[in-house]
């Protein structure tokens, strides 16, 4: 690159906005190309043919058609609402999954930023998304909407202690908190985390999918009891940023796990001098095969009962996490 | 029975998970055999030949009774007709009056397809027909006119044999 353009990326505020605009720019079409994963994916699961004209070959353009179709709707807001609240209350949400994707190393030095507190970053933003579901139940004056935010409310904090107790076996082996630390750490280990941290990465996996309030934990938006939970008020673009939000952010807790548990951008057996072009694929390759995952569960298993969903949470996923950094911690004092 | 079905602890959830891979896997390479839809306007399904579609009228059949239109429940029918002086069969013969029908539309956008219509003609001049293609843009345009309605009438499957 000439050293012109290096000069002025190297400004800040020019810099700044670079990185601001390419993580604008990523999340709708990672949430399209997740959205339209999951129609075709769970088409197939269901000897379905999925979307098939929209864009020609394959139905590609549904999800565009989908954005457009959005965008041209009614923006309703209910006479009885919190108005400025029920404005806010998606871009909440949105802010909370943008602001992952500033920890998520995608090569080696290819991070927005790497804080020296890099996943406790990361946990603590992602629960500004609940405030967002929170605030987006309360203000809609609907009691369907009231109970889906309270619902949400109360599965994110029995979630996310598994969650960050999961995550605390990777810590202690790394002895860093920093996503690109984890990593390094786990090539100077020489294996991903995944194989001795087994538990921890079901139990992050779980907790995640439950954070993410998808199948089977979306208890918050359960169609057949709460119409659409939170988002029951929620009609055009307003609905398109929690829709976004939701793919966005599958990818963003995918990252992360793939980051902590299974070597993030590294692939044992390259350089590197490889790592720095080949990581951001390695990365999503990975990313892939845990939103894959994902899909695979939410058309596979029915919903849980909110005592059930509350049960496994405190009586057995706490409790393993726990179990799961003592002997941890353990090991790494030991040996 | 219930020690056949607990193997170990998720075994149950390791089933429902090979259940959909499996599925996928087989409606993405052998889609011929595996899927259960069709790619619609591109490709057609055949009814099977008793469907009930829509309801197909016989004109000449039609006597102008009113009992269909009277006993829709949805008033989906609307019915006008006037009456025709034929000339006498034998001369002097009396003149004969005949009920021609002007008007005979079924509103398909309230119809709601239950077939008391077909059911209380009493000249057989309502048929039930497997043509399921009549959508329209706009709501107005599902007021279908007689003659759609006698068009659909070769697509009627013969009545099957009477049981003795």
């Amino acid at each position: 690159m000439p050293d012109v353009i290096l000069d002025l990326f190297s400004n800040f505020w020019v810099s700044l906005v670079g990185k601001v605009l390419l993580v604008a720019l990523m999340i709708p079409l990672i949430g399209m190309v997740i959205g339209f994963a999951e129609m075709k994916l769970s088409a197939k699961m269901q000897n379905r043919v999925g979307p098939y004209f929209a864009g020609g070959r394959w139905g590609w353009a549904q999800l565009i058609a989908d954005g457009v179709k959005f965008f041209q709707k009614e923006d309703l807001i209910p006479t009885d609402a919190d108005r400025p609240v029920f404005k806010t209350a998606p871009i909440w949400v949105l802010v909370g999954t943008v602001a992952l994707f500033v920890v998520i190393p995608f090569g080696p030095g290819l991070i927005f930023r790497d804080l020296d507190v890099g996943i406790f970053y990361a946990l603590a933003i992602s629960s500004l998304t609940t405030i967002g579901v929170l605030v987006a139940g309360w203000s809609s004056a609907n009691k369907y909407s009231l109970m889906g935010g309270l619902r949400a409310a109360g599965q994110m904090i029995a979630y996310e202690l598994p969650l960050i107790l999961a995550v605390v076996g990777s810590v202690i082996l790394a002895g860093t908190m920093s996503m690109n630390g984890i990593v390094e750490a786990q090539i100077a280990a020489g294996y991903p985390y995944v194989i001795v941290q087994f538990v921890g990465f079901t139990i992050f996996m779980i907790a995640a999918l439950a954070e993410l309030t998808r199948i089977p934990f979306d208890m918050p938006i359960a169609e057949s009891e709460l119409v659409m939970g939170y988002l029951t008020e929620y009609s055009g673009f307003r609905f398109l940023f929690f829709f976004l939000a939701e793919f966005a952010n599958m990818f963003s807790m995918s990252a992360i796990a793939a980051t902590l548990f299974l070597g993030g951008y590294w692939l044992p057996g390259l350089a590197e001098s490889q790592l720095a072009y080949l990581g951001p694929i390695i990365l999503m390759a990975k990313v892939f095969v845990l939103v894959f995952i994902m899909i695979w569960f939410r058309w596979t298993f029915p919903r849980f009962r909110q005592d059930q969903l509350q049960s496994l949470a405190w009586k057995w996923l706490i409790p393993l996490a726990l179990l799961n950094i003592l002997v941890t911690a353990t090991f790494k004092v030991l040996f | 029975m219930a020690d056949e079905r607990r193997t170990f602890p998720g075994g149950g959830m390791l089933k429902g998970l090979w259940v959909t891979l499996d599925t996928m896997f087989k409606t993405i390479f052998v889609p011929g055999k595996h899927l259960r839809t069709v790619n619609y306007p591109k490709v057609k399904e055949t009814p099977v030949p008793r469907a009930r579609g829509v309801i197909a009228l016989d004109q000449e059949a039609c006597t102008v009774c009113m009992l269909c239109a009277r006993q829709c429940p949805d008033w989906c029918i609307y019915i006008e007709g006037h009456k025709e002086e034929q000339p006498p069969e034998k001369p002097g013969g009396r003149i004969k009056v005949r009920a021609t029908l002007d008007r005979f539309d079924i509103d398909y956008a309230l119809c709601m397809y239950c077939g008391i219509c077909v059911e209380v003609c009493p000249f057989d001049a309502l048929f039930w027909s497997p043509e399921y293609e009549y959508s329209e843009e706009k709501m107005g345009g599902m007021l279908h006119d007689m003659d759609r309605l006698q068009g659909w009438l070769k697509t009627v499957p013969d009545a099957p044999e009477l049981e003795s």
